[in-house]
This record gives C-alpha cells, structure tokens and sequence, in this order.
C-alpha cells in the first residue's frame, strides 16, 4: 500500500493524473483547494465585494465549485457574496431531480438560489422543442438559450460577474471540438479563464476549475462526502461533443497530462492574420452580442414561433437568404407589418446590410 | 473452499446502467486462479450488466472516465485491473461521463 508522498505518513488513497503524486485524504484535499485558490488569485477572477452567481446545475463541478468557492472566499477572505443560479430547460426526468439537489446545496452552503425557465424566458421547454426539432439538432437549441439564459438570470440578479463548473477535461473537449469543426473563431477564445470583460459582452464568466481534472473533481465530490446529481441528459446522445469526449478520455488514459497540453496548446494558438473572423456586435432584436445581425437564440426561437424549425440550423448565410426572401413576400403581402416582435421589421430597417 | 464475498458499488451516474441499483453484495465462485479485477469485470458483465456493455467496460478493462476504488483507495495506485481481490473488499465504480 503506497504511501503519502508528501511524506506526511498517511496512507495514499489517490494517483493524481496532473503529477503522478499518490496522496492522502487530508493532502490531496490541501492541494485541491490550494490549487483552486493560486488559479483565483493568479488570474485576478474577482474582486472583493463582488457578488458572484455560480452556475449550478446540481452536477458534481458546479456542486464541488459552490462547495470550494465558500470554503476559500472564509478561509482566505475574499469578500464574495456567493449566489446560485440554475436554469431549468424543461426536460422531464432530468432537470426536475437535479433542481432538487441545487436546492440542497443552497440548504447546506447557505446561498440564495434562483431558478429561470426557458419557458419563462422564450416560451418554449426543451421537451417542446424536441418535439419540433427531433434529436438531431436539440442540443444547439439547449446550449445557445443556457447561455443566453444565464446572462439574464445574471443580470436580474444584478451580480458582478457568473462562475462556472467548467473543467480541464471540458476545456480541453472544447479545443479539440473547436479544431474538428475548424471554428476558429470559438477556437480563439474557448480557453479564456474570463469571457466577456471589457468589451459591453455583457456580464464577465470565470472559470475557477479551469485547470482542475474531472477525475480530482469526483474523487474531491466523493471523499468530501458532497451530494451531486448526474444523470445523462435524455437527449444527449446524438450530441456531437459525445465523440469529442470519448476521443480525449481514450487519450487520457494513455497519458493524462494530454489534457492539460491541450488546453496549453489552445492557449497558445495565434489565428492567421489573414483569416477573417466574425466581429461582435449587437442583435438587432434583442440587443444580445452577436457576430450576426439577429443573434442564434434570437433566429431559433424565430424558426420554432414560424414552424421553420431548422432556420437556425447551419450556416447563417442560409438564414439571410430564407429572411429575405420572406421580407420580400411579406412587403407585396404585408402580412406581418402589424406584429410587434416580426423579425421583417428589423430586417426591413437593416435591408442594406443584408446583401 | 468458501466462495468470495464481495461489496460492488456504482455511483456518479454508473448506477443507471444497474437497474439503478448502488450497493450489490455478490459471491464468486471458487476457481483455481485467484480473482483479480480484470475478472470480476468479467463476472459482472456475464451477471449484472445487461444492457450497453460499452457504456461500462472497453477492452479488458472499464471504459475510460469511470474512476475505480478499492476500499476507498484509487485503483491506480493497485495494480488496476491485476489487483488480486480479498473477502469482504469494497469494490467502488464511478462514472465520471454523466453530467448534472
């Protein structure tokens, strides 16, 4: 049986993947959080007297996140107030249990939570949405409303800036994702420890797990006795990340440190000067950043409310040319000039840019 | 000779592919060889999982992403899948691949 090899004398219970050391509970418990703490101060992730929202789903990071977030902002005095925010997508038998347990952790951190649903939000539940759209492209409907979602949730909040749970192992899926697709664009910025500062995008995110291995993030959940939710998601696997999952897990095996030489290599990445890249601006609609003139929760919704489902499906080119076309019928039928929230409308005012 | 007494245990999620179940009390059955892991992995594809055997195992061994712990220690630092098991061990598995 190995022991501690901090030398402390207690019996190693864990291999860490990011250095090979074998250490004991209270160790490895030590390095965990210390480790979270140099990544919070290192990269200046907040200020004192911040209010904080922690994006929680319930799942084992935003559960071990809120769990460590308390524990260092007393034991080194960050001066954070500390809220949960969950979204609720309206997926039976997965989002339902999972609110249970974020409103455990609200009981047991004492926190104040609150929850949004899409359905409040854009007038649709994932389940509805599925029932529209099949389970081939769910998942894009999903992702682009969280985000969206927890932007609002954010700033009805009033908070100062949104933490997430997310990972080394999901940084790292996300580069190789961003490569497979040849998204240079999200390329650039998926590794960013703070998204949106500085430049009107809204409320900045940070992700304090950013360097933390999925297998310390259970193993930590575990041996702290923490109570998270995981199911898989009933929709998920047609997802695309999926591939890019089992493709870094098998790498991972051969040699954890993989991982972070990923995210490394993401870091380091300097896109060609001569590539063009999408510039951010506003949505005409609903004044979200976007790098189109309506931004995707903006066009998704717009094909989910007209039953074109799949307007926002691929290439935004294609968006522009089945808008257009509509404005046109619509300006020799003048069918939708009445409605409030027509698309046409801002289309109409914008028509040159369109081309 | 006795059969094995064993403890397995599924947690973060693995539990799904077990009928949900979270804590199995199982007898091996005497053999020649002693029972390492690699076996009972064997043993509780033959006995226990059912359905989506991919989910669980790879090759001779547990799918990636699924952390294994024997009487609260990590696997990695027992031989894996070569750890000879003893009566009553705990044998814990954790998926790491299901979200929240």
């Amino acid at each position: 049986m190995p022991k501690c090899s901090a030398k402390c004398g207690n019996k190693a219970i864990l291999k860490r993947p990011k250095t090979g050391d074998a250490l004991c509970k209270e160790c490895f418990f030590d390095a965990f959080e210390t480790e979270i703490h140099y990544t919070i101060t290192k990269c200046t992730l907040f200020k004192p007297n911040m209010t904080v929202a922690i994006a929680a789903s319930g799942g084992k990071d935003s559960t071990v996140l809120a769990y460590v977030l308390k524990l260092l902002n007393k034991k080194y005095n960050y001066g954070l107030k500390l809220v949960l925010l969950s979204i609720d997508e309206g997926i039976t038998g997965y989002r339902d249990d999972s609110l249970n347990t974020v409103k455990q952790n609200r009981d047991d951190y004492e926190m104040p939570l609150k929850i949004l649903s899409y359905k409040d939000l854009y007038g649709w539940t994932m389940d509805e949405i599925v029932e529209k759209v099949g389970r081939k492209n769910n998942c894009t409907f999903c992702g682009v409303f969280r985000r969206q979602a927890l932007d609002r949730g954010a700033a009805l909040l009033k908070v100062d800036c949104i933490a997430t749970g997310h990972n080394a192992d999901d940084i790292a899926e996300t580069v190789l994702m961003n490569v497979l697709r040849g998204d240079l664009a999200r390329l650039k910025r998926c590794t960013a420890i703070i998204t949106g500062n500085g430049s009107g995008d809204g409320i900045p995110r940070v992700k304090p797990l950013k360097y933390t291995f999925e297998k310390e993030i259970v193993m930590y959940a575990y041996f702290r006795k923490l109570l998270y939710f995981s199911t898989e998601c009933v929709f998920a696997p047609n997802a695309y990340r999926g591939h890019a999952r089992m493709l870094l897990k098998d790498l991972e095996k051969i040699d954890p440190t993989i991982i972070m030489n990923i995210i490394y290599s993401g870091e380091s990445i300097r896109v060609s000067e001569n590539t063009s890249l999408p510039s951010l601006t506003n949505c005409t609609n609903c004044g979200y950043v976007s790098s189109q003139q309506l931004c995707k929760a903006c066009v998704l919704l717009e094909g989910l409310n007209r039953g074109l489902p799949r307007l926002g499906i691929g290439k935004s080119s294609r968006v522009k040319q089945i808008l257009t076309e509509e404005k046109y019928n619509n300006l020799n039928s003048n069918s939708c000039v009445e409605a409030k929230n027509c698309l046409c409308k801002n289309l109409k005012d914008n028509s040159v840019n369109l081309k | 000779m006795n059969s094995l007494q064993v403890n397995v245990e599924f947690g973060g999620g693995a539990e799904l592919l077990f009928d949900n179940k979270k804590t199995v009390t199982i007898s091996l059955p005497e053999k020649k060889e002693k029972w390492t892991i690699e076996h009972l992995l064997i043993w509780i594809k033959d006995n226990l999982l059912k359905e989506r055997q991919e989910m669980f195992l790879q090759g001779n061994s547990v799918r990636p992403g699924i952390l294994v712990l024997v009487n609260d220690t990590d696997w990695e630092l027992m031989n894996t899948i070569n750890y000879i098991i003893q009566p009553n061990d705990r044998i814990l598995f954790i998926s790491t691949l299901h979200g929240g």
